[in-house]
């Protein structure tokens, strides 16, 4: 970026770079541990300690904002704080969403009562201890970085040591335990890293994009891949390319707040990654479910052609189709119809004199030969499961159609050794009414 | 410590806004969807910055529309990613509430930097102030907040009643719902509506430390001592006011015994809600931590 140059730029944009790509790493497991709003509660949970540690550095006789002791009573209390939700957890009925709701509202409401009691001692000077949670981004200092980092790297370090025992935790705790892992130590482990890492990020950065750190490159990466350490890679990469990004923007728009600006930025990463992501995005999805729609579309058409065919005459064989017949063999509706024979002169399956909208349809040989294919791979579905499933012969039509159209190559060979003494085109089972 | 008629509206506001909040808590819970109430009282930032853009004002009507818009939208949002992006409902809440909160620091830095619309005084409130702004009904000075939270628990205890049976069987089984024709989606929106309604109402009174906690401490509580619906939300309809009227005694009584000279007393609620759960949790009759360390022996014996 061009406005690099700028030391202090230069300290907000490592900083918040740093933090972000520990933040997406451990927020990662806690997305798949369904617990991604802990940054949440954790970050308000750490208020009490805040207020204790202020109060005794107060009557100890000091200003009592020493960054080192506020730290400390943050960690304590966030700490106390995991081990009432676990333990809220473990003994309970109650879920994980009620036990991080109740540390979090009891332990915020407590914190702000005691912020308030301590405030009124005498020589404390408490203006400015609420940025402690609400955070102060552009104005990080350089041993927030020597700080940030040292956590960040401790954080990753340990998340990547125990990436085998976190794995199994997040996707099959009860086995985990079975098999004798200690999982009460990992998962306290795990909050640990987390507490740590909210606690640091959080009078450096601020509340809400600690939060936003902890869940939205993690989100996000999920779309990308179903594989964790892709997911870990992808998501720690996110995360500190939100927060470079937001934070460089924002040392060109002096005046907006750089925390919101790196939400926004993580936020639209999210939104591209929600449209657009390979393994689970909206788009792909969509696509994929209309190839499919297209392809069962020509196969309907294809097997309705060759069904009336056959009622032509012995042997089958290709000829035009009054267009009536086949829309009255699907009850398809005029525009239905256009659309399908439309795609299927774009594979060539009609002959060229055959429009999508003239009145007699003729297949073109490819299209006969495919026609015939599908239907020869719906009547041996059929059979197989009439065979197999003890399906009567008048309902199999409905239940092979159900699974045919994904029937691979290698699927259909298996069928026809099953049901190896039938012709090449076995009889329909049932009854195919042809007017 | 003296107790005036300040501190008995005091304790009636408290109560009747925790009494609003947790009885649509208790469907929140019953849904895994507790955090609403946290997403939802931080996401209203850009309502509040977009009703006072429009209007110029700091006037409560507008203010409390664009507010309760977008605790709608964070409810439809939420629904939406956690659908179409098949995510767990905590993490798009959390997606959602701190984007919609980021917009709008961002709107309020942008064009009201010279106003005076603090964040942090929106998510604290003052429940001590809220009885200083009286209305006169009758012969009688009323805070306004009292009628607020009043009209707010009122709507709320009439929707459930009269919705009690729908409420009951989209929460328990949505599948089911859904087939007898109840559509739980309209269901989920109506509930979030009342939710956003609720938190918006409660916060602009007396912060949001009240409505968080008591959205889902009381209810949370009741479950543990009642599997049924009904006795679940009078428990925690029960809890609730207990905690506020409680919290606001200790809030007076406490900070003297300890030499300090007085606290908040929105914390103490939620601190009070705190120690009351935890009893609950110790003591409950059939799950509390002491009937599952002893009541093993008698199981076993039978």
């Amino acid at each position: 970026m061009l406005l690099l140059q700028s030391y202090n730029t230069r300290l907000v944009v490592l900083g918040t770079a740093l933090l972000g790509l520990a933040c997406g790493l451990i927020g990662a497991f806690l997305l798949l541990r369904k617990r991604s709003l802990m940054g949440d509660a954790l970050s308000h949970a750490t208020l009490p300690g805040i207020g204790i540690a202020f109060g005794v550095m107060v009557v100890a006789g000091g200003t009592g904002k020493n960054l080192l002791g506020l730290l400390f009573g943050a960690t304590i209390s966030g700490v106390l704080g995991v081990l009432c939700m676990l333990a809220i957890r473990n003994t309970t009925r109650l879920r994980d969403d009620v036990a991080m709701g109740f540390v979090l509202s009891v332990f915020f409401g407590t914190g702000v009562a005691i912020l308030r009691m301590v405030q009124t001692l005498p020589g404390a000077q408490a203006a400015g201890l609420e940025s402690f949670i609400y955070g102060k981004v552009a104005s990080m200092v350089f041993s927030d970085i020597i700080l940030i980092s040292v956590v960040a790297i401790l954080a990753s370090v340990t998340a990547l040591l125990l990436l085998k025992e976190f794995t199994l935790l997040c996707f099959d705790e009860a086995f985990a335990a079975s098999t004798g892992w200690p999982v009460l130590r990992l998962d306290i482990l795990l909050l640990v890293l987390v507490t740590a890492v909210t606690v640091t990020g959080l009078q450096a950065v601020g509340l809400i994009l600690i939060i936003a750190f902890l869940i939205i490159p993690a989100a996000a990466a999920r779309f990308w891949t179903h594989r964790l350490p892709r997911m870990l890679w992808l998501s720690a990469g996110m995360g500190a390319l939100s927060g470079w990004l937001g934070a460089s923007v924002s040392a060109l728009f002096a005046d907006l707040p750089t925390g919101a600006l790196i939400v926004l930025t993580a936020a639209l990463i999210f939104l591209i990654s929600l449209l657009f992501g390979t393994a689970r995005g909206v788009v792909p999805k969509l696509l994929d479910q209309a190839k499919l729609q297209r392809r069962i579309g020509r196969q309907h058409l294809l097997r309705a052609a060759y069904e009336i065919l056959e009622s032509m005459g012995q042997p089958v064989s290709n000829q035009p189709i009054p267009r009536e017949l086949l829309l009255e063999h699907r009850s398809w509706s005029n525009a239905e119809l256009v659309r399908l024979l439309a795609h299927a002169r774009q594979e060539d399956h009609l002959e060229p004199e055959t429009g999508p909208d003239s009145s007699m349809i003729h297949l073109s040989e490819p299209g006969f030969g495919e026609a015939s294919r599908i239907t020869r791979n719906h009547r041996l579905w059929e059979l197989y499961l009439i065979t197999h499933a003890d399906i009567a012969p008048s309902h199999v039509d409905r239940d092979a159609d159900l699974v045919e159209h994904i029937l691979g190559a290698e699927m259909v060979r298996a069928l026809e050794a099953e049901l190896r003494p039938r012709p090449v085109i076995p009889k329909s089972p049932h009854h195919i009414e042809v007017r | 410590m003296t107790w005036t008629s300040y501190d008995t509206w005091t304790a009636v506001i408290g109560a009747l806004c925790a009494l609003a909040c947790a009885l649509p808590g208790c469907f929140l819970v019953l849904r895994k969807m507790s955090m609403m109430g946290d997403a939802i009282s931080h996401a209203v930032l850009p309502g509040l910055a977009i009703a006072f853009l429009l209007t110029e004002s700091r006037a409560s009507v507008p203010m409390f529309l664009g507010a309760a818009a977008t605790g709608v939208i964070t409810a439809v949002f939420t629904q939406w990613i956690s659908r179409f992006g098949d995510i767990d409902q905590g993490a798009a809440m959390g997606i959602v509430f701190t984007t919609l909160f980021a917009l709008g620091l961002v709107l309020i830095v942008q064009a009201a930097s010279h106003v005076d619309l603090d964040p942090g005084c929106v998510l604290y409130g003052a429940l001590e102030l809220a009885v200083l702004d009286t209305v006169r009904v009758g012969s009688m000075d009323i805070p306004r907040a009292a009628l607020v939270n009043g009209g707010m628990a009122l709507l709320n205890i009439i929707v459930i009643a009269a919705l009690y049976k729908e409420l009951r069987l989209s929460s328990f089984d949505p599948g089911l719902a859904g087939t007898l024709g109840f559509s739980p989606g309209l269901l989920h929106y109506l509930l979030m509506t009342l939710v956003a309604v609720t938190t918006v109402a409660a916060f602009e009174s007396v912060g949001s430390i009240i409505v968080i906690a008591m959205m889902i401490v009381p209810p949370a509580a009741a479950l543990l001592l009642s599997r049924r619906l009904l006795p679940m939300l009078l428990i925690s309809a029960a809890f609730a006011v207990t905690s506020a009227v409680l919290g606001h005694w200790l809030a007076l009584a406490v900070p003297p015994l300890i030499g300090f000279q007085s606290t908040t007393t929105s914390g103490m609620m939620a601190f009070t809600a705190g120690v009351l759960f935890v009893l609950v949790w110790v003591l409950s009759p059939a799950e509390g931590l002491l009937a599952r360390r002893f009541g093993k022996v008698s199981q076993t014996a039978e």
